[in-house]
């Protein structure tokens, strides 16, 4: 099923200060779609803004629309729950819960509804399956989380997600705290899980926007601090033929 | 040079605690353990017969008057003290926290005598009302107890759980969680050592408490038959007949106040090897 992202004429403000200028753009389904740019260019908070977690923050303000799928996600009606199940989130930093392999991949199911004992041992095999982590951790499933490895804490916490069913997935820089093996094994993955859903990763990472997405946006703050979308398009393009003569400084890496 | 005389100067100090408590211990038990010998474990700790004039030492009544005391004041004030923390940490705007957490910083700080003063203008009363009798009894040291621990627990408690990374709130509320999922689910587990921790400190306080017990109980040497009878907890019977008691009668007092320790020692250990097997 293909999920989409609308986001029009988006503005966004912590207290006074204005991150996000007039962002506009839509995401497919099915896709991936990777947000590039500086340090502090606000890719994460638009990130942040898909799922709400920015409402977390205090003083936090929200002007413009973003729809999924046509309905507007930011109304007083809308159901956070539903909204965050079917967009689900990776952060930066693996964060497993405190608890074993198996309740963390079960912690959505249990949330959502009341899975029988062998639902839930079906669903933990088949997401742990997915992730790429159940050979690994298959024998061991009733161990502390906290004591995988970082890239292994990462999957986990992809598998999290997928327990859930997810229609959307954002990734907030996954591979930044991990090594290589791990980060090549998320990226593998994420070709994988695309058919299912689709995948919006920021990365400070140019190399692997290049090699994962399909479609890229770049985003630059001006000098007050309000960014704005340069430029959205194919990843090849984007890469290649960059329309706008920021995105390309930044991709040949004259800045940032 | 100097920092040979400094590391001498704070060994010195950290030296106090230690040298205290076998001080202490040793003191207590070679005045308490004579009573062991004369009048043996049995005739102490199974008998009701408290009656020192006559030579009867038995320390029951006490013993399960200093237990139903704790566990009541557990009962009630625990959870009191638990919801505060959770309150002040997970859901409390700081307008509201700047108002209460000094609340009840200031409960920590007031004198014991003054909750005895609290429970016999207030509680005493409120106690007859309900409960009948004379008002002093289990249900008012209960109370007063439960709010003297409340301070203890709850800010302990909240320690432990703002300790916990904002990660995994992050992580829990992202998969779709309520607030209250999160807390219940994450959050308490997450904390839950440092919240054992704080309710056995509570319990150790409450188990110590003398003065504010004394004054509410109503001293009766007897085991309590209903919330509103009176009774005598180890603490309260040692200070009200230290300054009268001579020979076994005081040997007896000091095995009492030998059990009091024990129980401190035993709890402090529960603790600790508890919360070592759940940090590693």
């Amino acid at each position: 099923m293909a999920t989409t992202f609308e986001v029009k004429n988006l503005d966004f403000y912590y207290g006074d200060f204005q991150a996000l200028e007039d962002i506009n753009v839509e995401i497919e389904g099915s896709t991936i779609t990777a947000f590039i740019g500086p340090s502090g260019c606000g890719k994460s908070t638009f990130l942040r803004c898909l799922n709400r977690m920015n409402d977390l923050i205090p003083e936090t303000r929200v002007e413009g629309l973003i729809t999924l799928d046509g309905r507007d996600i930011y109304t007083n009606e809308t159901d956070l729950v539903d909204l965050r199940r079917r967009v689900g989130m990776i952060f930066q930093q693996p964060n497993p819960f405190p608890m074993s392999i198996y309740d963390n991949v079960a912690y959505g199911p249990r949330l959502h509804g009341s899975p029988s004992k062998s639902e839930l041992d079906g669903i933990v095999e088949t997401t742990l399956k997915q992730a790429a982590l159940w050979k690994e951790v298959k024998d061991k499933l009733n161990s502390l989380a906290l004591s995988l490895s970082g890239g292994q804490q990462q999957r986990l916490c992809i598998a999290r997600v997928l327990a859930v069913n997810p229609e959307v997935v954002l990734m907030d820089e996954p591979a930044s705290a991990i090594d290589p093996t791990s980060t090549q094994k998320i990226e593998d993955l994420m070709a994988e899980l695309k058919e299912r859903f689709s995948i919006i990763i920021v990365t400070h990472n140019m190399q692997q926007a290049a090699r994962v997405s399909d479609h890229t946006a770049f985003f630059m703050a001006d000098d007050t601090g309000k960014a704005n979308l340069i430029e959205f398009g194919n990843t090849d393009q984007i890469f290649t033929n960059p329309k706008d003569e920021r995105t390309e400084s930044y991709i040949t890496g004259r800045f940032g | 040079m100097s920092a040979r005389i400094l590391r001498k100067v704070f060994l010195f100090c950290a030296l106090t605690a230690v040298v205290s408590v076998v001080l202490i211990f040793i003191f207590v038990a070679v005045k308490g353990a004579p009573i062991f010998a004369t009048a043996g474990f049995t005739r102490l700790f199974f008998s009701m017969n408290w009656d020192p004039l006559k030579g009867n030492f038995g320390m029951l009544p006490f013993i399960v008057g200093s237990f139903i005391v704790t566990l009541g004041a557990l009962v009630l004030g625990a959870p009191l003290a638990i919801g505060t923390a959770i309150f002040l940490s997970e859901i409390a705007h700081d307008r509201i926290k700047r108002f209460i957490r000094p609340s009840v910083e200031l409960l920590a700080g007031i004198p014991s005598v003054i909750y005895g003063f609290f429970g016999i203008i207030l509680l005493v009363p409120l106690s007859r009302m309900l409960f009948g009798g004379s008002g002093f009894g289990l249900a008012t040291a209960w109370i007063v107890l439960a709010i003297m621990i409340l301070p203890t627990i709850a800010a302990i408690s909240e320690d432990a759980i703002s300790a916990v990374p904002p990660v995994y709130r992050m992580g829990s509320l992202a998969l779709g969680a309520t607030r209250w999922q999160t807390i219940k689910r994450v959050v308490i587990p997450t904390a839950m050592p440092g919240i054992v921790n704080a309710v056995v400190l509570g319990m150790g306080r409450a188990i110590g408490e003398t003065m504010a017990v004394l004054m509410v109980l109503g001293n009766a040497p007897s085991v309590p038959k209903s919330v509103a009878s009176p009774a005598s907890t180890l603490t309260s019977a040692i200070a009200l007949d230290m300054s009268y008691a001579s020979g076994v009668h005081q040997t007896a007092l000091f095995a009492m106040g030998l059990i009091l320790l024990a129980v401190s020692m035993v709890l402090i250990t529960v603790v600790r090897v508890w919360s070592g097997r759940v940090g590693r």
